[in-house]
C-alpha cells in the first residue's frame, strides 16, 4: 500500500504564495452572519511567530461558490491574523453527538515541521457545554485555549501558544 | 440511511515513523515552536473528512515559472511531473498543487531573504496547478540553487521546490519539499533527515526520468505525492 507523503516544514519564505484576500471568506458574497477572528500566536518564549501560515477551514456553513469555507492568512511581526468570515452552525458529530459551532485552524511555520491543528470555538455558546471535543479535555484550563473570546461586535479573538504556559491543545486524529 | 456528514469514511492515521516529529532538536527553529503536551486524539467528525474544493476557473494555473512577462529566467530549465495518488493507490483528481522556490542562484523572490545571491528580474517562484482526471500534473520551472541559512555553522540547505496539496478532506492537506537526486547536502540536511523512516525519507526525492526529458529543451523529473487517503471504506449497515 502507498503510504502518505511526509510533511516538511513550510519555511520562511512561503509568502511567494501568499494572496491576502483569501483571508476573507466572504469576499465572494457569501449570505450569512459575518464574523471577524483574530489572533496571536507566540512560542515557547511569548515571542510573537511573526512569519506563519494559519489556514482556517469550517463545514458549517456548507462550502459553495460564493463560500469557500476555507481561507489562508499571514502573522504579522506581532504574530497577529485575521480572518472575515461567516459564523458556522453547530454539527453533526458522532452517533447522536452534535457539535458546537467551531473552525479548524492549521498552523505552519519555519520551525513547524508537521501542520499543528486546533479548533477555535466560541464563548457563550450553551452548545460547548456538550460538544464532544471539548469534553475529552478534563482540565477547564486546557479548554479554555480552544475558545476565542468576544472582541466586539461580532469579533472574536483567540491567543495561541505553541509551547510553555497556556499552551494550546492541539489536536490529533 | 443516514446523512451525508455520516457516511464520509474516515482518514487512516499516518504509518508510524513517516512523519517528522516538530520536537526535532537538530532543527533550530522548532525549540520554541513545538508543543510540549501530547496532542488531543480526536474522532473525525465532518470537519475533518470534508475539506476545501479549489478549481482553475477559480484560480488560474500557473504552469510555467521560468518565464515571466515573455522573457526567460536564467539558470537550468527543468519539467516536474508526476501523480497525486491516495493511500489506496487511486488517483486524486483536481487536486490544487501551489509550488514555490528559490531562483537558480539560490534567492528567494522574498524581503526577508537577505542572502548575497542575485535575484532575477524575470523569475517570481510562485507556481500553481491542479491534477487531472488520473491524477496527473506538470509544471516548468528552472531547477532552485542551494543556498545558506543560520541554523548551525556552515549549514546549507540542499536544492529544494516547496510544496502545498490539497485532496479530498482537511485531514489529507500536505505541505512538503522535493529534493533532487545525488544531492551531497541531504545527509547534511535537518530538516530532510527529520524524517524518520528511511524510505518514506527517502521518497521525498525526485527521480530523473528521460521520459520526461524533452529534447533539446529541459530535463524532467518525476515526483509523486500520495494524500492520506481512504484506505479504508466503511459501508452502512
Amino acid at each position: 500500500m502507498p503510504v502518505a507523503t511526509a510533511f516538511q516544514t513550510i519555511g520562511p519564505y512561503w509568502h511567494l504564495i501568499e494572496h491576502p484576500e483569501w483571508a476573507d471568506l466572504t469576499r465572494f458574497g457569501a449570505s450569512g452572519e459575518h464574523l471577524v477572528l483574530t489572533g496571536r500566536i507566540r512560542d515557547g518564549d511569548g515571542a510573537p511567530v511573526g512569519d506563519g501560515a494559519v489556514e482556517l477551514w469550517q463545514a458549517s456553513p456548507a462550502a459553495s461558490d460564493v463560500f469557500p469555507g476555507w481561507g489562508r492568512a499571514a502573522t504579522d511581526a506581532e504574530g497577529r491574523f485575521r480572518f472575515t468570515t461567516i459564523r458556522p452552525g453547530p454539527l453533526p458529530g458522532a452517533g447522536n453527538a452534535q457539535q458546537a459551532p467551531h473552525v479548524a485552524l492549521s498552523l505552519f511555520a519555519r520551525g513547524i515541521l508537521t501542520r499543528l491543528v486546533t479548533r477555535v470555538y466560541f464563548a457563550g455558546d450553551p452548545l460547548n457545554e456538550t460538544d464532544p471535543l471539548l469534553s475529552l479535555i478534563e482540565e477547564p484550563a486546557r479548554r479554555a485555549t480552544l475558545i476565542a473570546h468576544a472582541a466586539g461586535d461580532d469579533a472574536w479573538h483567540i491567543d495561541i501558544r505553541l509551547q510553555g504556559e497556556g499552551e494550546t491543545v492541539f489536536l490529533d486524529f | 440511511m443516514s446523512d451525508s456528514f455520516e457516511s464520509a469514511a474516515t482518514f487512516p492515521p499516518f504509518a508510524p515513523g513517516t512523519q517528522p516529529d516538530n520536537d526535532w532538536a537538530a532543527y533550530g527553529s522548532t525549540h520554541r515552536r513545538h508543543p510540549q503536551q501530547p496532542a488531543l486524539r480526536i474522532p473525525q467528525t465532518v470537519t475533518e473528512t470534508t475539506g476545501p474544493r479549489f478549481t482553475s476557473a477559480q484560480l488560474p494555473a500557473i504552469i510555467d515559472l521560468a518565464t515571466e512577462g515573455g522573457r526567460e529566467a536564467m539558470g537550468e530549465r527543468i519539467i516536474v511531473r508526476g501523480r497525486v495518488t491516495d493511500e489506496a493507490g487511486a488517483p486524486v483528481p483536481h487536486a490544487m498543487i501551489e509550488i514555490w522556490q528559490a531562483n537558480a542562484a539560490g534567492r528567494y523572490n522574498h524581503a526577508r531573504d537577505q542572502h548575497d545571491a542575485p535575484l532575477d528580474p524575470n523569475f517570481k517562484g510562485e507556481g500553481r496547478v491542479f491534477s487531472d482526471a488520473e491524477g496527473w500534473y506538470q509544471f516548468t520551472t528552472v531547477k532552485p540553487g542551494a543556498y545558506p541559512w543560520r541554523n548551525h555553522f556552515n549549514a546549507w540547505r540542499p536544492n529544494h521546490i516547496h510544496f502545498s496539496l490539497f485532496g479530498a478532506g482537511f485531514a489529507s492537506r500536505l505541505i512538503t519539499q522535493m529534493y533532487f537526486p545525488g544531492d551531497p547536502l541531504l545527509a547534511l540536511d535537518p530538516i530532510f533527515r527529520s524524517v524518520p523512516d528511511e524510505a518514506a525519507r527517502q521518497r521525498l526525492v525526485a527521480q530523473f526520468d528521460i521520459e520526461i526529458t524533452k529534447p533539446e529543451w529541459a530535463l524532467g523529473y518525476r515526483f509523486d505525492f500520495v494524500l492520506r487517503g481512504r484506505a479504508r471504506t466503511f459501508f452502512e449497515e
